[in-house]
């Protein structure tokens, strides 16, 4: 009696309450319940992240073209025929100076913004959030901003200048029109839009140092610069190499300031390989070359990324 | 060397007066402790005659001169953190080598100062080690060598034990009183624990609420206590304050005792219900009331193991205090005033 009663119980549960047997099953086995929890992210990363990254890889070996209807494996042709070109050599000469430019501007001026910031002054929460506003606001929208700004007739900015009377009348620079100004326009757009988020990130840095560290190399006689250089920054090393890292990568593989400032112009003495490679491959139609010039700095990206880890990592000080 | 003097110092954060008006003067050479609960202002006292806090208004001298609008470098001085603060990038070496740098010592002079510093508190072969390398007594001991080795004038401490485990807090209290004495500089040490500020303290300055309530030697302060705040935080468990008309009758526990126990000398009879004993090996602690005249005031009494007279919880006992060992303070305003009879 009492065996079929065992038997009969479970098998009158199948149905309606296995499903939720199956979840609690799930639930209480933390192997599965931690990659039920993560797959979303994974889900997410692969879909949005890796089938475009791995196409454009896969493109970049192939001989397709916008409304070819083939995709034939060529090897590394698109990149033995793309860097014979001199376009392409300028626009690699050119990110690496609008990266490197930019970026070294953005960790000076977002140091002394955020040492600056560190202190406490009246009307505090005012500055930051000013000098937040640009990374809030949509860049795009941002940048035409400052391409009336920097406008070879109506440019505020000359006419500011004429105002002063540091140009002649009429006498207003082309921002945009002449190979270095351009260059210095887009790199200082370019730096006007990621420094919030550096100055943000250095900011947490320093907030995290013990208020008695601060206060015991007062007493030790540190001045202003040794305070600095000796014990701040080394103390925020970490942190510093995180932001110059993001601020570097996005500085190498983004093109929306120049695509809205200058187009690559004048004579491509803007143009950077993430614009080339959308001029190429998206407008000319090209897009195996187009994937071939965007994905050429990859290895490099990604040599450089594990070197800011692993000497961030190396340095973490507590 | 030099002696620390402030006058009339305040500080005021918001509406809060964090130090209100301290009157506090150093010896030469003097180890002054601080001594108060936290949030009486003992903390925000040191770090204005460091420096790091400005006074709201008054005067700080440190070698008889006004230091008010002196920075922390130009005082003088050093000091060690509760928290040690060590630079935690920096091997213990450049620990201990960065104030010599910060003032301009001669590059070649400064290993020899190092060495002498780390030698004189154990510490030498750590030298090469991060400090999240180091055990806590060790942290502490490079703390204090960071802060000797440029032979400051005044030394303040800012309850430099408390991390410590409490074993240790006894051998390093006892190392920090011989090394004081053997360097012979004024010393200002801030703690809130009063066992510390007895054993280590030449004077005590027992601080409340921004004031300094009294100053003296740890034999003043703890039998000649100059208010109810002061015969209240020194003493575990504190002194027995009885109302007695307009005034409080203040008599310590240990010295509270069964009546057969008094000696010879003029005594006061006190009945004392007891309704709790703690057995604490060295002593024995007996909660209760008093009965008679001064019937349900609240009070305790301390009896050495020494004393086997039999004193058991829900009895009446006659115990019995010795006239001298009574103080008397105002009810109003908690300040001491002169014997009278009861």
């Amino acid at each position: 009696m009492s065996r079929g009663v065992a038997t009969a119980a479970p098998e009158a549960r199948v149905g309606p309450a296995a499903r939720p047997r199956v979840w609690s099953a799930l639930i209480d086995r933390p192997e599965w319940l931690g990659s039920l929890m993560i797959a979303p992210a994974v889900l997410y990363i692969v879909l949005v992240v890796g089938v475009p990254f791995f196409l454009a890889l896969y493109y970049s070996l192939s001989d397709i073209t916008m409304g070819s209807r083939t995709l034939g494996f060529v090897g590394l042709d698109n990149f033995a025929s793309v860097v014979r070109t001199s376009k392409f050599k300028t626009a690699l000469w050119n990110t690496f100076v609008f990266a490197i430019s930019a970026q070294v501007a953005v960790m000076v001026l977002a140091n002394i913004l955020a040492l600056a910031l560190i202190k406490d002054f009246r009307g505090k929460w005012l500055v930051r959030l000013l000098i937040l506003l640009p990374w809030v606001a949509p860049i795009s929208l941002g940048t035409i901003g400052w391409l009336w700004i920097l406008d070879s007739t109506y440019s505020v900015l000359n006419w500011t200048l004429e105002a002063l009377g540091f140009v002649p009348e009429y006498g207003g620079f082309m921002w945009l029109g002449v190979p270095h100004l351009a260059m210095g326009s887009v790199v200082a757009i370019h730096v006007w839009r990621i420094l919030p988020l550096a100055t943000v990130i250095i900011l947490a840095g320093l907030t995290s140092i013990p208020h008695d560290i601060h206060d015991a190399a007062q007493v030790d006689g540190a001045g202003f610069w040794r305070h600095t250089f000796q014990i701040t920054l080394p103390l925020i090393r970490p942190i510093l190499l995180v932001a110059g890292l993001f601020g570097l990568v996005l500085a190498f593989t983004d093109m929306i300031v120049i695509f809205v400032l200058t187009r690559g112009g004048p004579y491509d003495t803007t143009q950077v390989l993430a614009s080339l490679a959308f001029f190429t491959g998206i407008q000319a139609g090209d897009l195996a070359e187009g994937a071939a010039i965007a994905v050429f700095l990859f290895p490099l990206l990604v040599a450089v990324a594990i070197l800011f880890l692993r000497v961030a990592r190396r340095t973490e000080v507590v | 060397m030099a002696t620390v003097e402030t006058r009339a110092v305040t500080k005021v954060f918001g509406d809060v007066r964090a130090v209100d008006g301290v009157d506090v003067a150093t010896k030469e050479g003097e180890f002054l402790v601080l001594l108060g609960p936290s949030g009486c202002g003992k903390t925000t006292l040191l770090r204005m005659i460091a420096g790091l806090e400005q006074p709201t208004s008054g005067e700080i001298l440190i070698g008889g001169q006004v230091v008010n609008e002196l920075p922390p470098r130009a005082r003088k001085i050093a000091m060690v953190f509760q928290s040690y603060a060590l630079y935690p990038h920096m091997r213990v070496f450049d620990n201990i080598a960065f104030p010599l740098k910060a003032q301009g010592v001669p590059r070649v002079d400064i290993p020899g100062k190092v060495q002498w510093a780390a030698g004189l508190f154990g510490i030498t072969h750590l030298l090469q080690r991060k400090p999240r390398q180091l055990s806590g007594g060790e942290r502490q001991r490079v703390a204090l060598a960071r802060a000797l080795v440029r032979e400051p004038s005044v030394f303040l401490l800012d309850e430099p034990l408390s991390n410590l485990d409490a074993k240790l807090r006894a051998s390093a209290r006892d190392e920090l009183q011989q090394f004081q004495r053997r360097i012979a500089t004024t010393t200002i040490y801030v703690t809130h624990d009063q066992v510390e500020a007895m054993g280590l303290g030449d004077r005590i300055a027992v601080m409340q609420g921004g004031r300094v309530r009294q100053i003296g030697t740890p034999q003043d302060v703890y039998d000649e206590p100059a208010d109810t705040f002061v015969a209240g935080f020194l003493g575990s468990p504190p002194m027995n304050l009885v109302p007695a008309g307009d005034v409080l009758v203040g008599f310590r526990p240990e010295h509270f005792l069964p009546a057969g126990a008094q000696d010879g000398a003029a005594v006061v009879r006190l009945p004392f219900r007891v309704t709790r004993v703690e057995y604490l090996g060295a002593d024995r602690i007996c909660y209760g009331v008093l009965e008679g005249r001064f019937a349900e005031a609240k009070v305790t009494a301390k009896l050495p193991s020494t004393l086997s007279t039999r004193v058991e919880p829900g009895r009446t006992h006659e115990f019995a205090v010795r006239e001298k060992d009574l103080r008397f303070f105002e009810t109003a305003s908690g300040l001491r005033t002169t014997p009278r009879p009861l």
